[in-house]
């Protein structure tokens, strides 16, 4: 098959192109090549070629048609005739390449089945391990004898195809392979390496959801009957899975199971102390006693001669570090010396590490070390590294300034958009963070958008430099750097700086003739935005135009945050109709859509058939909510509508009637909306209505209920039920509800209802109006910026005992639930292995009361948790409230 | 950094692959690669549907050969690189790139030995003529050994000589029993076999 050589071209580049011997290699001619199968007499060697070079074509990415994938298919069966072994492997190889249909797997079935029991060990092993990727449960059952058989063949390589098979087949027939556990079990104990390490992944496998059976697996084999490294590889993390598992209920004294993770640290296969070594730093709440011999091996691997093994070990270390960096600063020294390292991913791992353990006096040394080594790594690794930096920053602010520093001599380097961002958020972050560094921070902020391509960053930086600039002692000199935008940029960052020179005129009235004359000059700008913005500005800090009436309104225009998710704004602006009404921004619902969750809830409605319909085009969005309700007269009075819920499902899923409830919350009223779906094609419904037993929530009184006049089959309709409650007051309570209806035979044939309908009535589930009803999510952008404007006497702080719960993680999000607030700054995510935790969240209480929260927790030993709650709001009434609701919760 | 899931997966295409997040804590490799010195392939198998289109496998290969570029050095002896949440260990020979990848909490040693018994049994079966041109010369053998090295993305054999001789059939057993039967003799059987097979 090899193509000729040709010529033989002195031209490196050339040769290569020319010896390979699928130079020109076509797919319509190899499928021709293939009809050499079809031969009365084989040669198996030009078959062989033939197969590579399908098999190539495939590897390459090539695709056959169904078509031509079953021609060759059957043709590769005709193979079987050849006694060649070469030729067998082949055709083992192209039939699990071309995962033939199930009625072409018929045809190769007996052939295979010989194979298997065939006395060439060879022929055994591939044979089983093709069958079982192409067989099915039925056919599995008529092999099953044979796999059991082959598990514990004396020849190790025809066991573990069968239990590698066996891995794979659990994943579609397991309650066959569960019947093959003796044999499994008796496979553990060959003396083969690999088939103790498959026979011991499949046995695991088979066990996984029997928690005991697990543990007991685990505890007869820590005691030492396990030799293959692999194996043992195994063993570890099934054994870091019990000791995870079972780690609730100890509390102190010795771990279980520490002793056998100890041991395999003097194991004399590196995979094995690495992985021993991993599950010890990775234990829950570990501890530096624990610590310590996991450490020492992993010291060692730093000095290796092999740069995995350096990498294993660095990588490893470096996780430490960010939780327990004490115990590893006795690898610095060795850390340093992997700054150099050719490889860069450990080089990066080195310094990162480093960052996270040195202390104040190493700073300044470190500093020095890095400024050579940035030179030469990728944007990627720097990226990590400038993260690091500003977290060894905020833990040393005294060292602000070599920190600095060092960001703004890289930031002036060459490097891409992330990196550079990397730089720019961090620069950003630690001004805010130690006001020292402000000054230093914004000047090396203003050289850098001197000569800075990035529009995005140019006008973050502008943005921020435009709050920040006015209080510095000498505004002044930032307004020559902004200007310069003016001059010399795109119109984006043009008109991102003519905002912030506004910014500067209406906080500093000593500039403030100044920034007029410049935002004049900006009148005659080629660009529509640019001139809008300073004709605008110019009015606004005149006094002139009705937005600013007093200062306040033109700071509060100027410097005010968008309070309104930008999707809902997008959504609003979409739906107004141009009239002579102006458009009003408070009419933008405030609340955060969890837009995941959302998808989920339609993602499962989906099994419960037609009733799938009531989560469509029918009411999802607030705006459409309130269109609706203001459109029934007897609601109208209630006033502005507050919140409404996610709909609650009150029925099973694939009953006869479907039905779920909104919660529409008003200031004195709260409208239940009860989303009914039919779902039994011969009846119709009529005059529906949900009768509501609201015994246990007394300070509601029902005023008002619009049943539904008819609800045929499968079309979703509403009733609703109107209650009034005392105005500020936190009403809750459990309402209990039954659906009540006539019902009428429909006609199959004709789909016309009968005259006569009969009274019936269908038990609903009960739902409660909670607290969280009463408020709405509505996020910040700067949580630190919002909580310091708000007034710290309407602070209320408490300290609550939660008890013993699963996991801080559990405990974060329970809370989050009762307050149905919007977590900020991603603090509802809780880290692993934490041992506290800071969540901050916000939202707008009934009465458009911003509130705010955070809280701190934290975990003692035996799961016990803790909670401190601090809240500020506009109302001190209601940050005694929202202890209320945290107290009763 | 986010753990990578076999997350999607396109339906049907590769029926035949285990799924490597439902293997749970098994050590698994998510796939093997050999690339040339263009980064161009020579031979690849995917065991994980993380890449389900062949789009993804060569972007894939792509940002591989690119990361695992060094000016100069040679890389005889394994390296490894972590990127995108997936682990590498690499090593090159003369004109060839091995590489054997799996997820980011996988135990790297581990695939380092799976790429040694690799590479090893690759110079074992083209008798120390590790190059491109041998290797096209003799793929079949390269797609064997593959074949022998990972299954589904278990490990099946870490052993370089142990893969060569599974691969060359020069184990203890020989040719086997369909030496013992005259051709026509096998002929007959077979052709009854599939007479059979396609009647039913």
């Amino acid at each position: 098959m090899a193509q000729p050589l040709v010529v033989k071209k002195d031209d490196d580049m050339d040769e290569e192109e020319y010896y390979s011997p699928f130079l020109g290699i076509e797919k319509g001619a190899v499928l021709q090549e293939a009809r050499v199968f079809n031969d009365p007499q084989l040669d198996a060697r030009r078959c062989c070629q033939v197969i590579t070079k399908l098999l190539y074509l495939l590897n390459q990415g090539d695709t056959f048609t169904k078509v031509e994938a079953t021609e060759v298919f059957f043709a590769t069966t005709k193979l079987f005739q050849s006694k060649d072994a070469g030729l067998r492997r082949m055709v083992y190889l192209m039939i699990k390449e071309l995962s033939p249909s199930a009625d072409e797997v018929i045809i190769v079935t007996s052939s295979l089945m010989k194979d298997m029991n065939s006395k060439t060990d060879m022929y055994r092993a591939n044979a089983i391990r093709v069958l079982c990727r192409i067989i099915d449960s039925t056919l599995l059952t008529q092999i099953e004898r044979y796999l059991k058989q082959a598990i514990v063949d004396k020849n190790p390589v025809v066991a573990s195809a069968a239990l590698v098979s066996g891995i794979y087949l659990l994943q579609t027939s397991p309650e066959v392979v569960k019947r093959w556990s003796n044999e499994v079990q008796e496979a553990v104990q060959s003396r083969a390496a690999l088939v103790q390490f498959h026979a011991l992944a499949l046995l695991h496998q088979i066990r996984q959801n029997d928690r005991l059976a697990v543990s007991k697996l685990v505890s007869s084999l820590t005691r030492g009957s396990v030799r293959s490294p692999l194996a043992q590889c195994l063993l570890i993390r099934y054994t870091s899975q019990v000791i995870r598992e079972s780690g609730m209920n100890t509390q102190g004294g010795d771990r279980p199971f520490f002793d056998f993770l100890e041991s395999c640290l003097r194991n004399k296969a590196e995979m094995v102390i690495l992985e021993a070594a991993r599950a010890i730093t990775d234990l829950n709440g570990v501890t530096s006693r624990e610590l310590t011999p996991a450490i020492t091996v992993l010291q060692l691997f730093l000095s290796s001669s092999k740069p995995v093994l350096r990498f294993a070990a660095v990588r490893t270390l470096n996780k430490v570090a960010s939780t327990h960096p004490l115990a590893v600063t006795n690898c610095n020294i060795d850390m340093e010396s992997l700054i150099s390292d050719q490889n860069r991913s450990i080089a990066t791992l080195a310094i990162t590490t480093l960052l996270k353990t040195g202390n104040e006096s190493s700073v300044d040394r470190l500093m020095k070390q890095m400024t050579n080594f940035m030179s030469d790594i990728a944007d990627e690794f720097k990226i990590v590294v400038v993260e690091a930096i500003r977290s060894l920053c905020l833990k040393f602010p005294l060292k602000y300034r070599s920190l600095m520093n060092f960001l703004s001599n890289i930031l002036r380097e060459e490097g891409g958009f992330d990196y550079k961002k990397a730089i720019v958020d961090s620069i950003i972050i630690l001004i805010r963070d130690i006001p020292d560094a402000k000054e230093s921070g914004l000047f090396h902020l203003c050289e850098f958008i001197e000569d800075c391509e990035f529009t995005y960053l140019s006008t973050q930086i502008l943005h921020f430099l435009g709050n920040e600039g006015p209080k510095t002692s000498d505004p002044s000199k930032y307004i020559r750097y902004i200007y310069n935008r003016v001059i010399l940029e795109n119109a984006t960052v043009r008109a991102s700086a003519v905002s912030t020179l506004a910014k500067f005129g209406a906080l500093v009235d000593a500039l403030k003739p100044r920034i007029f004359v410049l935002l004049r000059r900006c009148l005659f700008d080629g660009d529509d935005e640019v001139r809008d913005r300073a004709t605008l500005y110019i009015k606004l800090l005149d006094g002139e135009a009705t937005v600013g009436e007093t200062e306040k309104d033109v700071t509060d225009f100027l410097f005010g945050s968008l309070d309104v998710p930008l999707v809902n704004l997008e959504a609003s602006l979409r739906n107004y109709e141009p009239s002579e009404v102006p458009f009003d921004i408070s009419s933008v619902p405030k609340e955060t859509k969890s837009q995941p969750l959302a998808e989920k809830k339609a993602a499962g409605k989906k099994s419960t058939g037609p009733a799938s319909a009531v989560n469509g085009p029918v009411p999802t969005i607030d705006a459409s909510y309130e269109k609706l309700l203001s459109s029934i007269p007897e609601f109208a009075s209630f006033g502005k509508l507050f919140k409404s819920s996610a709909p609650v499902e009150l029925t099973e899923a694939e009953t006869e009637y479907s039905v779920n409830v909104v919660k529409h919350i008003y200031d004195g009223h709260v409208v239940l909306q009860y989303n009914c779906t039919n779902t039994i094609p011969e009846q119709l419904l009529e005059e529906v209505v949900v009768f509501v037993d609201a015994s246990e929530a007394d300070e509601f009184s029902e005023v008002a209920s619009k049943p539904l006049r008819s609800l045929p089959y499968d079309s979703p309709g509403q009733t609703f039920v109107a209650f009034e409650k005392p105005e500020g007051v936190l009403a809750t309570g459990k309402f209990s509800n039954i659906l009540k209806f006539i019902v009428k035979e429909v006609d199959s044939s004709t789909g016309e209802a009968e005259d006569d309908g009969v009274e019936d009535e269908y038990q609903l589930e009960d739902f409660e109006i909670i607290s969280a009803d009463y408020m709405l999510k509505v996020g910040v952008s700067n949580f630190r910026n919002a909580w310091e404007s708000m007034d710290a006497e309407t602070e209320r702080i408490d300290e609550y005992g939660l008890g013993v719960r699963e996991s801080l993680a559990e405990a974060v999000s329970a809370v989050i639930s009762i307050l149905g607030m919007q977590p900020c700054e991603g603090t509802d995510i809780v880290q692993n292995n934490s041992r506290s935790h800071t969540c901050l969240l916000s939202g707008v209480f009934i009465g458009n009361v911003k509130v705010l929260v955070r809280l701190s927790f934290g975990i003692s030993g035996p799961k016990e948790v803790a909670m401190k709650l601090a809240v500020r709001s506009d109302d001190p009434e209601v940050s005694d409230r929202i202890h209320e609701i945290v107290a009763n919760g | 950094m986010p753990i990578p899931q076999a997350g999607h997966r396109a339906s049907g295409s590769q029926s035949s692959q285990i799924r490597l997040a439902e293997m749970g804590s098994c050590p698994s490799v998510k796939n093997i690669l050999v690339l040339d010195l263009e980064g161009k392939r020579v031979a690849v198998k995917y065991y994980s549907d993380e890449w389900p289109s062949a789009a993804s496998k060569l972007a894939f290969e792509k940002s591989v050969f690119v990361k695992t570029q060094k000016p100069g050095a040679k890389a005889e002896e394994a390296d490894v690189v972590m990127f995108d949440g997936y682990i590498v260990v690499y090593k090159f020979i003369e004109d060839l790139h091995f590489f054997v990848t799996g997820g980011e909490e996988e135990n790297e040693l581990i695939l380092a030995s799976v790429l040694q018994g690799f590479s090893d049994a690759v110079g074992i079966l083209l008798r120390s003529k590790v190059d491109k041109r041998t290797a096209l010369e003799n793929l079949d053998l390269i797609f064997l050994c593959i074949d022998e090295v990972v299954d589904g993305g278990i490990v099946l054999e870490t052993d370089g000589n142990v893969i060569a001789e599974k691969v060359s059939g020069h184990g203890p057993e020989g040719a086997g029993s369909y030496a013992e039967q005259s051709v026509t003799q096998a002929f007959a059987v077979a052709k009854q076999h599939f007479m059979r097979s396609l009647l039913n």
